[in-house]
């Protein structure tokens, strides 16, 4: 399997809000919430780590979880992320613009 | 608004979080619009800076919808670095503006900047109705010029039309121009007095009875009937909401740093040149007096069987004089949309019956006596 690269999408706006991140798509103005593992997968999207290094750093760590079953869900998620123009993904690294997650510090 | 955004709303109200924040950047305008309520002179707007700094506190606050309007934001030499930073917080920009001044430059750049969308002021499709409210020849042009730039761009555009004596006759005249454009269009029967308490605005809005035809519009109103229905009986649990979302996940800062519950709601809860942001909205015994407002505290909207459908707006109130007293100009619109007078108009007419006594005057004295 190649290597994914996720990236956060500059045309999103984005706020955390007790923990739960919105995201407004800049496609349609469409509101989402994330839930925990998507909110990892936005948090840690910098374009330079690799899917597989966040699985095993931010999602093996935190749940019990099977590493080729996390990282296959991650990927359907991140793809699914990208599908709704959130996140973009690349099998190369994406280089970054001054870009913050949205979180509150 | 999406039942998420209301669910997002309600959870922001919850925890005591400004979701959301309208910004003027500036009163100057290049419009002198009749029914204005703002001092165009600039006293001292924030710099550069100030606004960076305090847009930054904002993010921190977890504000996520920022409108920033005016007076005429394009007047800000800054405004595009302004909104760069407010892009970088990743806020969702919403912009009001009379686009005059936007051009297919300045559209490519918002495009750019990927703001959520921009509300421009149309009071009329006839040249000579909306420029004689704007009283600058040729502005119905230009911002139909500019209407088209930010389309061929892409963007989101909503015509946002004001009702008043004025133009009262031409809202589907707009509506079509807006329907030709591509563009949403909101009518809004509202007229408010001047920030500084002058009243004389008030008079050019739309009379009772042209309300109770805009109310009845199937064109506007989707199901006449409901909207226009006499209101149900309240619950006690509708008398436990809060009247609408000022100063509880929502508020207002002006050009100078001052923030008040909402930018038709002049009460001063305290400035970001002192104090910082958060402090204000969490700590300013204003705010916290405004969210701790119920409709069960209303002194005489409790009373009125429109309480719970009422669009009463508690800064109109306040500038009555009573923020928790009722909105003479939403008792009028309540009353146009279902022919139920309000209890505070019923109490004006009690009032005023009481002014004037016929009595026989008692017989003359005698001079003799």
């Amino acid at each position: 399997m190649s290597r994914l690269y996720l990236s956060r999408n500059p045309r999103v706006a984005a706020r955390s809000l007790d923990g739960e991140m919105m995201i407004m798509s800049g496609r349609d103005s469409t509101l989402f919430t994330l839930n925990k593992t998507a909110t990892i997968l936005w948090q840690a999207a910098d374009g330079a780590t690799p899917l597989d290094e966040i699985v095993d750093r931010r999602i093996c760590s935190e749940f019990e979880v099977e590493r080729n079953e996390a990282l296959l869900d991650a990927e359907s998620l991140a793809r699914e992320l990208a599908g709704h123009e959130i996140l973009q993904i690349s099998d190369e690294p994406i280089p970054q613009r001054n870009s913050p997650t949205g979180e509150i510090r | 608004m999406s039942r998420l955004m209301e669910e997002m709303s309600a959870k922001a109200q919850a925890l005591n979080v400004p979701l959301s924040v309208h910004l003027d950047l500036t009163y100057r305008c290049n419009e002198r619009c009749v029914h204005c309520y703002l001092d165009h002179d600039d006293h001292g707007e924030m710099t550069t800076a100030e606004i960076k700094h305090l847009l930054d506190e904002m993010a921190e606050a977890g504000v996520f919808i920022l409108t920033l309007s005016g007076g005429e934001i394009f007047l800000r030499k800054d405004f595009f670095e302004i909104l760069e930073h407010a892009r970088r917080l990743m806020f969702c920009v919403k912009l009001k503006t009379n686009a005059v001044l936007i051009r297919e430059r300045e559209a490519q750049r918002l495009k750019e900047l990927h703001v959520e969308s921009i509300q421009i002021s149309i009071y009329s499709h006839r040249p000579e109705v909306h420029d004689a409210i704007t009283l600058i020849p040729g502005s119905l042009k230009r911002s139909i010029t500019a209407i088209r730039f930010l389309k061929s761009q892409g963007l989101k555009v909503i015509i946002a039309n004001v009702l008043m004596t004025q133009n009262m006759q031409d809202y589907p005249g707009v509506r079509a121009l807006a329907a030709e454009l591509g563009v949403e269009c909101t009518l809004d029967p509202t007229i408010t007095p001047m920030m500084d308490g002058n009243r004389s605005t008030l008079s050019l809005g739309v009379d009772p009875e042209a309300l109770r035809q805009v109310f009845r519009d199937k064109a506007l109103v989707e199901d006449v009937d409901e909207f226009c229905a006499i209101p149900a009986p309240v619950g006690a649990d509708d008398l436990e909401t809060t009247p609408c979302s000022a100063g509880h996940n929502a508020c207002y800062v002006s050009p100078y740093g001052e923030v008040f519950p909402c930018v038709a709601f002049p009460l001063p809860t305290g400035n970001v040149r002192q104090q910082r942001f958060v402090d204000i909205w969490r700590h300013s015994d204003q705010m916290n007096e405004v969210r701790s407002i119920r409709l069960k505290d209303l002194t005489t909207c409790t009373s009125c069987s429109h309480v719970s459908t009422c669009t009463r707006c508690p800064g109109l109130a306040y500038m009555e004089g009573n923020m928790r007293g009722p909105s003479t100009l939403d008792c009028q619109k309540s009353f146009a949309r279902t022919g139920v007078p309000s209890a505070n108009m019923l109490n004006k007419k009690r009032a005023a019956a009481n002014l004037v006594q016929i009595r026989a005057l008692p017989p003359m004295a005698s001079a003799s006596a």
